[in-house]
């Protein structure tokens, strides 16, 4: 033969080689390749294992809805499991390998499964591996998964970056065919801003394998044409490889783009248009019949494509099989270029003639494939009956074209059936105004049809969205029609016949969920595994429909469809996450004083999206605990400072201001003078404690409330939605100060000598001028304004200091300085914690969701005498039994034994046992102070066993131990400290 | 999603948070005799709309407005938006 095996095509640059390996072994290709047709030129027909029998397959498609050529493609640090080979371009030192093989492609072991498929056919995995049941996690599943599945993923991560990105248009083009391209042109002329997106990594869908003439041109030189007009328009944006994944609500589409040569290797990008068009074009369909599934037999689409786009010029004795006349382009395709056309196998009694060079068995179908590896030949067999063996390496199926109309399903939009092409096309009921679908895409199947539909519905979302057209022309094309006869499925012969290649599905699989009453689509499907899997049963779903249809003899759209869902074309967990990972998966705040804190030892923990000085290692201190008690001790016999700026502030004023605070809070705020501090305890609608903290009125009309860390967002919002939701009327504005402001606490007996020593001459802070729980906007170090808060967390005399943010980190230095002489010291939220337990203070370990303020001895703080959020359903009975959990301190009975929160509490001779149980451990910590492990915890009846001795036990970590319970206020129970 | 804010105009959905039906805005008098049994009823008895609903929206990372969304739970098609406190105010009443 002197024919070449590449001929020329303006898609591939054969001058331009590239060397690959596959399977291990070197081939070349050429820069415009894809993997497949690099192979397909290498004369590589046999790809990988089917999935469950392990059969050969080679290339089918040439496109994203490949259900065979999945290869796994290896990167230097990671592998890249079930790309198809049809869409893959091809780079200079690709490694790929087959997958589901072993131990090579030609012999694998597995392969076995193909003579057992009498017992694995459909439902197979329920009927077989039902028991014992315990045998499915350990030994059924583990099998399966091993001998069947895809690829697998190498664990590795991708180096490469993933990105999102968002993008909005008033019209998006989804598909560059001739549709979409005639689209984009006319629309971006009119300087709507459209947005066209390309699949593959060349512009021009379908017109890149065909070689026909449009307006004098060859299909690809008519392309760059109009893309040139195209790019000349600013307003116009062309994204090739990428895929939209999927349509979602209001015209947001999901779309997934794959960058070259670049650091980043993906974008996910959100697309959020007014109009959009679906140029999707087509996809071929399959005929099954026996042994349908070697290599060497595609769809004849495919084969075209190869021929025309790649320039695979070395197919040989090639045979077809069609119902429709798009086939004979293949035949005419492939006999100008010299190849061995055996015929065409028409199943039609008077198919057109095209050529009467082509040789037509007509009223003839294809009973079955012959070989092994590959195909070496089939069985005819005509409308009388006669059996002709036919000798052939390639065979081309065409079962008729799909409109691919998958996105066009994603909002929940059923297909309509369609009898002229005897296939669906997109629903038009309750059809969403954003996507329409054009051309091949809505059934018009030849190209002067598919022009005349593009121009059509640009002009009509033109329209829609007010924009007049400019002046345009459109390409002049041969007039071309389309005729097809419905041909499903051979129904000759016994033997297996191929519907889904990818999920191995049967036409013998659909007869026996047919016959075992799963009869509806959706059944089907489940059933059989019919349409799942990475293509989606692009190829098939359709003939397995008909086939249904037959069996039952309904009609197919009577049989119905099921919907297409999100995503069109797999993608990768990390595309969706983007760079959301690591330390990005959230944003972090840090304090105002956390570089000040960093560089005087102190180690960080995470409360909420904040970073916390958790304690300050010191010399000699080779333990936390030893930090943390020299912390508290600090502050319990001097002076120490903290930064509590993390907790929530939200500045409160308007004339209704006090009113709005009375409504919030369960205790009465009615008579807060100005220049005083209150505990508030926040309740939500149902009884339930929300939060706790203190409100100050710094006058009379302006208050400021602070929240607990974790919940600033959260009150926020519900104080938010109390009043534009509840009362809108009352005049009141509600802003987050949490940021604007820092806080330091400054606590301990000698905080007032420090507090002395900044605040401005002019303010008395004297213990008779400002008492326990004042408050004051004032000035410090010579005129920086501050708020000042005579209030305790620690349970010692202490104040808190407010000041912008900006000037937290200088006072915090400026303390260290003149606190010398009292040893001050800063101290974290560790030490902060130990106190807050010793002084028996409620935090967020007790306040869980399901605590009400009798659970904390404070239900006679809930004001029956006003109206305040969560008031009427606190005083339900269930809430209020005297014999319900009550907050509790517990001391070991041992000084030394840790108790452990999540503990549970049991009288001592009780046995363990949920019955039995009478509360919990909530906090717990080593108290400096009383030289004692010691406890919060909820306890049933609590306030009544105060000296009880009690059983604490923890079954996750088969601990038991003693305490006495007591109050929960362990160190100066009087507040006489407060006070001083 | 997209919604239409009424002061923004149209905004991503992810910048909002869902709180629920916006019966949520009717809620009972404290001091009725039946006062109880009213905020059982206003805290957990929802209706389960398969269609027209009407659901309160907070655009958090916004304006900080809470919204009034008229939404088909079907088709999530959105009718309409409101801010909650004019839709309050045009309830016409009150109910303190």
């Amino acid at each position: 033969m002197t024919r070449p095996t590449r001929t020329k095509s303006s898609l591939i640059n054969t001058n331009k080689k590239l060397s690959f390996v596959f399977n291990g072994k070197k081939y070349e290709g050429c820069q415009g390749d894809t993997l497949a047709s690099a192979l397909l030129a290498n004369d590589v027909k046999l790809i990988a294992r089917s999935f469950k029998y392990h059969r050969p397959r080679g290339i089918f498609t040439s496109g994203s809805h490949e259900p065979n050529a999945l290869v796994e493609i290896i990167h230097d640090d990671y592998n890249e499991p079930n790309s198809k080979a049809t869409t893959v371009e091809l780079y200079e030192g690709l490694v790929a390998k087959s997958q589901n093989c072993w131990p090579s492609l030609k012999y694998d072991l597995m392969s076995i499964n193909d003579k057992f498929s009498k017992f694995i056919g459909a439902g197979f995995y329920y009927k077989t591996f039902m028991w014992p049941s315990f045998f499915w996690e350990k030994v059924y599943e583990p099998v399966i998964r091993k001998a069947a599945g895809l690829g697998k993923l190498s664990k590795n991560r991708n180096n490469k970056n993933s990105e999102k990105g968002f993008l909005y248009c008033d019209l998006l083009i989804i598909g560059s065919g001739p549709s979409g391209l005639i689209c984009a042109y006319i629309a971006g002329l009119s300087g709507i801003k459209v947005i066209i997106v390309e699949e593959d990594y060349v512009f021009g869908g379908s017109l890149n394998n065909e070689i026909f003439k449009i307006s004098n041109m060859s299909p690809q030189a008519w392309v760059q044409s109009i893309l040139k007009e195209i790019r000349k328009l600013s307003n116009v944006r062309c994204i090739e490889n990428t895929s939209v994944i999927g349509m979602f609500d209001h015209g947001a589409f999901g779309a997934i783009q794959k960058l070259k040569e670049s650091k980043i290797e993906q974008i996910f990008w959100k697309i959020v248009s007014k109009k959009a068009l679906l140029c999707s074009g087509s996809l071929e369909r399959l005929i099954p019949f026996q042994n349908n599934d070697l290599p060497g037999i595609m769809l004849s689409g495919s084969i075209r494509s190869y021929l025309n786009r790649w320039g695979v010029n070395n197919f040989d004795k090639v045979l077809l099989f069609t119902n429709n006349d798009d086939t004979y382009v293949t035949a005419l395709d492939l006999i100008s270029n010299g190849i061995n056309l055996i015929g065409v196998v028409d199943t039609r009694d008077n198919p057109r003639i095209f050529d009467p060079k082509i040789k037509v068995f007509k009223s003839s179908q294809i009973v079955s494939a012959k070989g092994k590896l590959y195909l070496k030949g089939v069985d005819i067999v005509n409308k009388v009956g006669e059996l002709t063996h036919l000798k052939c390496d390639y065979l081309g199926i065409s079962g008729g074209w799909n409109p691919n109309i998958h996105l066009s399903c994603h909002t929940g939009v059923r297909p309509e059936w369609n009898e002229k092409i005897y296939a669906f096309v997109a629903g038009k009921k309750n059809v969403s105004t954003h996507l329409k679908a054009v051309g091949s895409a809505n059934g018009k199947f030849s190209l002067n049809e598919c022009i005349l539909d593009a121009e059509k519905q640009v002009l009509e979302i033109l329209s829609d969205l007010e924009t007049k057209p400019k002046k345009y022309s459109l390409p002049k094309i041969k007039e071309q029609s389309f005729e097809i006869d419905p041909f499903w499925f051979v129904k000759i012969g016994s033997q297996r016949k191929w519907v889904d290649l990818q999920n191995d599905v049967t036409v013998k699989d659909i007869e026996m969920a047919y016959t075992e009453n799963f009869r509806s689509v959706e059944h089907l499907k489940r059933y059989t595994t019919l349409g799942m899997g990475t293509d989606q049963g692009k190829t098939s779903n359709v003939t397995g429909l008909a086939i249904l249809a037959s069996l039952s003899n309904k009609s197919i759209p009577d049989v119905g469809t099921t919907l297409f869902r999100p995503p069109y074309v797999p993608l990768s967990i990390e595309a969706l996450v983007g760079s959301s990972i690591g330390k990005n998966f959230k944003p972090t705040r840090l304090t105002p004083t956390h570089n000040w804190a960093r560089d005087y030892g102190a180690s960080f923990t995470e409360t909420g999206l904040w970073l916390r000085a958790e304690w300050y290692s010191q010399k000699n201190e080779n333990h936390w605990r030893m930090s943390v008690d020299r912390e508290v001790n600090s502050v319990r016999n001097s002076v120490g400072f903290c930064d509590v700026s993390t907790l929530g502030k939200i500045d409160i004023q308007g004339k209704d201001a006090l009113e709005f605070v009375n409504k919030v809070y369960c205790n009465g705020f009615a008579k807060l003078p100005v220049g005083k501090v209150r505990y508030g305890l926040m309740l939500r609608e149902d009884g339930i404690v929300m939060d706790d903290g203190t409100t100050a009125r710094m006058s009379e009309n302006h208050f400021i409330m602070t929240t607990t860390t974790v919940n600033a967002e959260s009150v926020y919002r519900h104080l938010e939605f109390c009043h534009q939701c509840l009362w809108p009327e009352m005049d009141v504005h509600l802003i987050s100060t949490t940021d604007a402001w820092a806080q330091i606490a400054i606590a301990g007996p000698k905080s007032r000598k420090i507090i002395s020593k900044i605040v401005d001459k002019q303010f008395d802070v004297s213990n008779k001028n400002f008492p326990f729980m004042a408050c004051k906007e004032i000035t410090i170090c010579g005129g920086v304004l501050a708020r000042l808060f005579r209030i305790s967390f620690s349970g010692e005399l202490a104040y808190e200091l407010s000041i912008p943010t900006q000037y937290a980190s200088s006072l915090v230095s400026y303390l260290m300085e003149i606190g010398k002489d009292e040893k001050i010291i800063p101290y974290g939220t560790e030490a902060l914690g130990v106190m807050r337990i010793e002084k028996g203070h409620a935090a967020g370990a007790e306040l869980n969701g399901t605590i009400s303020a009798q659970n904390l001895n404070m239900g006679k703080m809930v004001s029956n005498k006003k109206d305040s959020i969560g008031m009427v359903l606190s005083k339900r009975e269930g809430l209020n039994t005297l014999d319900g959990l009550r907050l509790v301190g517990l001391k070991p009975i041992k000084a030394n034994h840790q108790l452990v929160s999540g503990s549970h509490l049991f009288n001592l001779s009780d046995k363990i046992t949920p019955k039995n149980d009478l509360g919990y451990i909530t906090s717990s910590c080593y108290s400096p102070t009383l030289k004692s492990y010691i406890a919060l915890g909820f306890l049933k009846n609590g306030s009544n066993r105060h000296g009880d001795k009690i059983k604490i036990s923890n079954p996750i970590l088969g601990k038991e131990d003693f305490a006495e319970v007591c109050n929960p206020i362990f160190v100066d129970p009087n507040g006489e400290k407060l006070r001083a | 999603m997209i919604i239409d804010h009424p002061l923004l105009g149209p905004r991503d959905a992810s910048e909002f948070i869902y709180l629920g039906d916006a019966s949520l805005l009717n809620r009972p008098k404290w001091d009725e005799e039946k006062s109880e049994n009213n905020f059982y009823k206003y805290l957990y008895l929802r209706e389960n709309v398969a269609g027209m609903h009407k659901e309160l929206w907070f655009h958090q990372q916004g304006d900080r407005s809470w919204l009034v969304i008229s939404r088909n739970t079907v088709t999530h098609e959105i009718f309409k938006v409101e801010l909650a406190t004019e839709f309050k105010k045009n309830m016409g009443k009150s109910n303190d």
